[in-house]
Order: structure tokens, then C-alpha cells, then sequence
């Protein structure tokens, strides 16, 4: 979390600074969020009928997990300043191969290695059009978004594939013990823990903030940029073919149009937990709480009875706050006098 | 509210929902299946016994939880449901996404097991992926009714078919017959090649055609692939490649809209019979300027009305939702409840110019 603070430097000439995190900032990144998630959990505990129930936290985690899940490696993404749109339809393809392998009588083991490899090709797909021919990611996901979800209609058209064994279904639905907290979520903690290591406590990590901050500089720093680049596009398709092998145990149906527009769910956590789009800034943490608030407003407006284009109105007011309150703050600090911001902007430089 | 539901919109949903719906109930599955395995459901969920007198208790909270919101066809549908829960003096209410896509129903059955319905009426926009959370529904205490689209049948304890395929071709057919005087060359303005439910009715429209008006010829079937221009094109060429042509059936809303577009403006109005699937709001004009003299749908408000008091049924007691047993759905009259809990509205109802103006849809 000081890594942030710590690449600042090398941004202040590169980028506009209402882009990043206000200066001067001291909490680590994502408390705010998490002092909200907290908040929320709370009020909404005292306030909506049968919100703070084992049994709602069951649905409640399990509607985040997969969310949760692909934004490990977005978010990495997103922090070198990249984006990947393609990885709901990278679920989608994940699943509808799934089905068809299952269809043809593979095993069930061998199917998931298979979708994981899957994942991979298409993540390094993305990354070769990204690095090798340097294409703006925004451009080239937003092409593997059609382009993969297309292929997913190709495997399966418009069939569902549902007859996967009741052991494995269950077990994507059922919780540990009667804790209500879903099976799927102790990997995915192990996974949590995996990246915010690698972000918060490696030279991996400070480099993709580098990255982010500027790629010129990380560049000349002696980091391999498009290497890097390569490989986080790798890792957010394996993560979504996982995600695609989840979706499908979880609702037990393989489907090509399983987690349309999941991307945007997804981006919206991450958003959400703080982290910039211009890439730079923000923590695993921020998303993770970003992810679970989300899912939470939405699980006790439900309770209420708030119908579901209400429901959308508020989620896209909520990120709508959560993107421009920095930026209203950091216009707030730019509206010093210019030789004061300089000089002030200098002395937040550690 | 219906101020926003353009024509266009709503032909798109209403064979969109007949066609998942028919995919349903005429293949019985909508699931491809690995291996054979005959997974024979014999008890559907209930052990109890019915017992037809329990009356059915005030204050029952019945859900209607349609594949999305805002659908004009399950707007009216729903309609039909609060008419109904609303003589049974319960509680409605309906929620949905705002999407319909296969697994966004389940966070909304998830909710309304937390509320803790009585009743869940529901349209599946996928047969299987809602199935957990039902499960889980009806584990704590609710009953589960679908219709339009339903579910695995372990899912649900019944579900309410809106017509039979036999009930759906053969109502065309005599339309037609009826109105060509039973007589001539007819062409079939389908859907696409390969469109499940579409197929299936022509199979027995024209076995049903041959066998009761032998004078009546099927000459082709042509596809306008459920597009307004498309199936305006292909209406044209019928008309073209067939000058003796006497009618023209099509058995889907988009069809028969296009195919009444082009005939009104043409010399051919009144004089080539049309009749098919159609909604009353898109065929009103077409009725009253003389184009179109009947055609047919089932009455999507009667089903959720059904699909209301058949809740309100199982979760009295009054059924289990076995085969045979019956029960008294308001003012549609006594149901029976068939095979594998189905239980049908009837034969589609029949639209002319006297009665096209009680329907609002």
C-alpha cells in the first residue's frame, strides 16, 4: 500500500494529476470502501428484514464469487493502465466448451484442464495484440469481447448442457458446515492472498505500478514492460476459464451466453475499491470490498422489494460517486495557487 | 406503462417467448442430455396427500417472478396474476430482472426464499439454472409453479402449458379453412429452418389438413427468419411465384404482422386469407381495415391467472400436483392436472374484429 505513494513520483510528469489518488492521502488504499462495506453491513444488519442470516450470506458470498474472482487479475490489469473487457466472454466460451466436452464424454477433470489451457490461449491471444502489435487494449478486448463470445455460440449455439454430476453441482452450491459461507470461497481467499501478495509486496508489484504510472519510465527503469503485459492477459484467462468452470457448476447449465456482461460488474468492483482507470493507483483490498459492497446493496435492496431498475439506478449512481469523489477532491487541491500546488505537490513526494 | 412497449418490441418477445416455451413443452427438455440416463421422477417433490376441500387461506404471498421485467407479453401475463391473487384476497408481488438471461433469475429466487413466499410463479429463462435455488425454495416451505417456459419438472411441483401443439396447429388450420372455404392453395410463412416449435406445428398442420380438408393443398413453406423485412420479402414472393394462392398461414407474431403489412397495401387485400399467430395490438389495424379476418394466440393474462390460483392450489393443499388431480381455477373453470404436473390453459383464443378490442397485448 505504500507502493503506490512510492511510484508517484515518476507519474507527476506523465500523467494528469486529477488521474490518480489525491496526494497527501495517507490512508491505505481501499479503507475508505472498506469503512463504507463495514458501515453498510451493519446498517443493513439492523435495518432489513432477513439480510444478516446464514442462509443470505450463503447467497450473498456466492453471487460475489466469481466477481471477485476475475477481478484479481483485472485489477493487476487495470493498474498497469490496460483493461480487459473480454474475460465475461471468456467465461462464456469456457463454459459453453465445457458443456460440449462433457457432451462428448471427457471427464470432468480432464475438461477443466482443458478450459484452464483454454483461458490461457485466449488471455495470450489478447496480450500478443496488445504487446507484439501494440494495439490499445481497450480496442482489442472490446473485439475478443464479440469475438469469444461469438465462438461460444459456435461450440454450443443455443443448447444448454445440464447433466453434470449432482457431486460436483452441490458442491459449487453448498456451504462449509452450516456457516453459510459457500465452499468456492477458500480458494478464492488463497487466490486473494496470492495477489495481494504478489501486488503489495513484490518488485512485481511496484513494477506494474511503474507501469501504470508511466510506461516510458518503467521502461527505462529496466522493466519488461510488454512481458509483464503479456502475462497479466494470460492469467485474467485462465482465471476467467476458471470462472466459466464455477459459473457452470454453480447454476449447473453450460450456456453460451453464461455471465453476459459480467465484465462490467466486475469493472465496477474494481472501480468501485479505488482503483484508477488510468491505471497507477489503488489496492486489491478496495476491490475486494468494492465487490463484496456492491453485491450487498444489491442483495438488501432486493430484500426491500426495490425493483430491479431501481436497483440498477443505484448501483450506477454508487460507482458514478466512487470514480468522481477523488477526482472532486484532487480538483479541490489543484485549486491552490499554481506556485503553492507545485511546491506542495513536491513536498508530498516522499 | 404500455406507452413504451413499441410493436416491434413486442412481436420480438412474444415469439421469443413462444418459441422457448414450445422448445419446452414440445421436446419435453431443453437440456441436451450427456447419456440417456432416464432420470424418472415419479414422485415430484410431495409425499403428502391431497385433500380438495382445504381451503385456501387468506394472506398468501404469491410471487411472480416472470424471465424479465419491463417484457410487454409477461406484463400482461403477471397482470392476469395479480387479478387473480387479488380474489384470493393474498399478497402480490412481482419481481424480476431487468435482463433475461439464464442465471439472473436466481438471485431473486434466493430473495424471495429469504422473504419467505408461500408461492413462487415463475417463467424459466433456463430450464435447468434456476434449478438449485428452487430446490432451496421449495426446502423452506414454498411452492413453485412455472409457466410459459418451464423447468426441469423435478423443480417444480406443476407447471402451466399454454396450449398444446396439436391445440396450436390445428386451430391455424381451421381458421384458414374457414375462411378459404375449406378449399385451395395455402403457403406457410414460417419462422426459421431450423426453428424448433414452428416445425413441429407444421408437421401436424399439414397431417392434420390432409386428413380433415383434403381439398385444401400446402403448396410451400417459406422463411422469413422472424424479420419484419425479411418475412415482407418473402410474403411478396409467395404471392409472385403462387397467382392461384388462396391464403397464407404464418405461425409466428412476426410473420403474420409483415405478411398483413404487405398485403394491406396490395391489390391482393381480401382477396389471399391470412391467419396465424399474432398479438391483438399489432394485427388491430389489420383486422379493422379488412386484411385479416381471425387469427389466433392463447391469452398470456389467462395464464398467469391459471398459474395464480394452481400456487395458490398446492400450497393449500388442494393438489400436489400428481396426475389427475383437479381444482378450481376462478373463472376459467376446473383444471385437471396432467403428466409430469403440466396442466394446460386450453386451446388458443380467437381474435376478430368483435372481439379484438377486449385485448390489450
Amino acid at each position: 500500500m505504500a507502493v503506490d505513494t512510492s511510484s508517484a513520483p515518476v507519474a507527476g510528469n506523465a500523467t494528469p494529476p486529477p488521474a490518480r489518488a489525491p496526494r497527501g492521502f495517507t490512508l491505505p488504499s481501499g479503507s475508505v470502501i472498506s469503512t463504507f462495506l463495514v458501515l453498510f453491513l451493519v446498517i443493513a444488519s439492523f435495518s432489513v428484514d432477513g439480510f444478516a442470516s446464514t442462509r443470505n450470506l450463503g447467497f450473498l458470498l456466492l453471487d460475489v464469487v466469481v466477481i471477485a474472482l476475475i477481478a484479481l487479475p483485472l485489477t493487476l490489469i487495470v493498474v498497469t493502465g490496460e483493461i480487459d473487457l473480454s474475460v465475461a466472454s471468456m467465461v462464456g466460451l469456457s463454459s459453453a466448451v465445457m458443456g460440449k466436452l462433457w457432451f462428448a464424454g471427457l471427464s470432468l477433470q480432464l475438461i477443466i484442464v482443458l478450459c484452464l489451457v483454454l483461458g490461457a490461449v485466449l488471455g495470450a491471444f489478447n496480450g500478443l495484440l496488445v504487446t507484439w502489435l501494440g494495439l490499445p487494449s481497450l480496442a482489442v478486448t472490446i473485439g475478443t469481447l464479440a469475438l469469444y463470445r461469438g465462438l461460444a455460440f459456435v461450440v454450443l449455439g443455443d443448447q444448454a448442457v445440464a447433466d453434470f454430476p449432482r457431486s460436483w453441482t452441490t458442491w459449487a452450491i453448498s456451504s462449509l458446515g452450516n456457516s453459510g459461507i459457500p465452499n468456492a470461497v477458500l480458494p478464492l481467499l488463497v487466490l486473494v492472498a496470492v495477489t495481494a501478495v504478489l501486488l503489495h509486496a513484490t518488485p512485481i508489484g511496484r513494477a506494474l505500478y511503474a507501469m501504470g504510472n508511466s510506461e516510458d519510465a518503467a521502461r527505462f527503469s529496466g522493466i519488461d514492460v510488454a512481458r509483464m503485459k503479456f502475462w497479466l492477459f494470460v492469467a485474467s484467462g485462465v482465471v476467467s476459464a476458471l470462472g466459466g468452470v464455477f459459473w457452470t457448476l454453480r447454476y449447473g447449465s453450460a450456456r453460451a451466453d453464461n455471465a453476459t456482461g459480467l465484465e462490467l460488474q466486475v469493472i465496477a468492483a474494481i472501480l468501485l475499491g479505488g482503483v484508477s482507470i488510468f491505471g497507477g493507483s489503488g489496492g486489491l483490498l478496495g476491490v475486494m470490498a468494492g465487490a463484496l459492497l456492491l453485491a450487498s446493496v444489491r442483495n438488501a435492496l432486493q430484500l426491500v422489494n426495490v425493483p430491479s431498475d431501481v436497483l440498477n439506478i443505484v448501483t450506477g449512481a454508487l460507482l458514478i460517486v466512487a470514480v468522481v469523489a477523488p477526482q472532486v477532491v484532487a480538483r479541490l487541491k489543484t485549486h491552490r495557487p499554481p506556485a503553492r500546488r507545485s511546491a506542495g505537490a513536491q513536498k508530498g513526494n516522499p | 406503462m404500455t406507452s413504451f412497449l413499441t410493436a416491434r418490441r413486442l412481436r420480438g418477445v412474444i415469439t421469443g417467448s413462444a418459441v422457448a416455451a414450445l422448445v419446452l413443452t414440445t421436446a419435453a427438455c431443453g437440456g441436451t442430455t450427456r447419456d440417456d440416463e432416464d432420470a424418472s421422477s415419479g414422485d415430484s417433490g410431495s409425499s403428502a396427500s391431497a385433500d380438495p376441500n382445504a381451503e385456501i387461506p387468506e394472506g398468501l404471498a404469491i410471487a411472480f417472478l416472470p424471465k424479465q421485467l419491463n417484457n410487454p407479453y409477461f406484463a400482461v401475463a403477471d397482470g392476469g396474476g395479480e387479478k387473480a391473487v387479488g380474489e384470493l384476497k393474498g399478497d402480490y408481488s412481482e419481481v424480476g430482472p431487468s435482463e433475461a438471461s439464464a442465471s439472473s433469475q436466481v438471485s431473486y429466487i434466493n430473495t424471495l426464499t429469504q422473504q419467505g413466499a408461500d408461492v413462487i410463479v415463475t417463467s424459466a429463462n433456463d430450464p435447468n439454472a434456476i434449478c438449485s435455488a428452487l430446490d432451496q425454495a421449495r426446502a423452506g416451505g414454498a411452492k413453485v409453479v412455472t409457466f410459459d417456459s418451464d423447468t426441469d419438472p423435478e423443480c417444480r411441483d406443476a407447471f402451466i402449458n399454454q396450449a398444446t401443439a396439436d391445440g396450436i396447429a390445428q386451430t391455424q388450420i381451421d381458421l384458414m379453412a374457414e375462411q378459404i372455404g375449406g378449399s385451395g392453395k395455402v403457403a406457410i410463412l414460417s419462422a426459421t429452418a431450423n426453428a424448433t416449435n414452428q416445425n413441429a406445428w407444421i408437421e401436424i398442420m399439414k397431417s392434420y389438413a390432409a386428413e380433415k380438408y383434403p381439398q385444401m393443398q400446402i403448396v410451400s413453406t417459406v422463411y422469413g427468419d422472424d424479420e419484419d423485412e425479411k418475412s415482407f420479402q418473402e410474403t411478396q414472393g409467395l404471392l409472385q411465384s403462387t397467382p392461384d394462392l388462396k391464403g397464407i398461414i404464418s405461425p409466428t407474431t412476426v410473420g403474420i404482422a409483415a405478411a398483413a403489412r404487405y398485403l394491406s397495401g396490395s391489390e391482393y387485400k381480401g382477396k389471399v386469407a391470412l391467419t396465424g399467430l399474432g398479438t391483438p395490438n399489432q394485427m388491430r389495424d389489420f383486422v379493422k381495415d379488412g386484411t385479416v379476418t381471425a387469427f389466433a394466440l392463447w391469452n398470456p393474462a389467462d395464464l398467469g391467472y391459471l398459474a395464480a390460483y394452481a400456487g395458490a392450489a398446492l400450497s393449500a393443499g388442494q393438489i400436489t400436483g400428481a396426475e389427475g388431480e383437479t381444482f378450481t381455477a376462478g373463472d376459467l373453470g376446473e383444471y385437471t392436472i396432467g403428466k409430469d404436473g403440466e396442466i394446460v390453459l386450453g386451446d388458443p383464443t380467437v381474435f376478430k374484429a368483435d372481439n379484438i378490442d377486449d385485448f390489450d397485448f
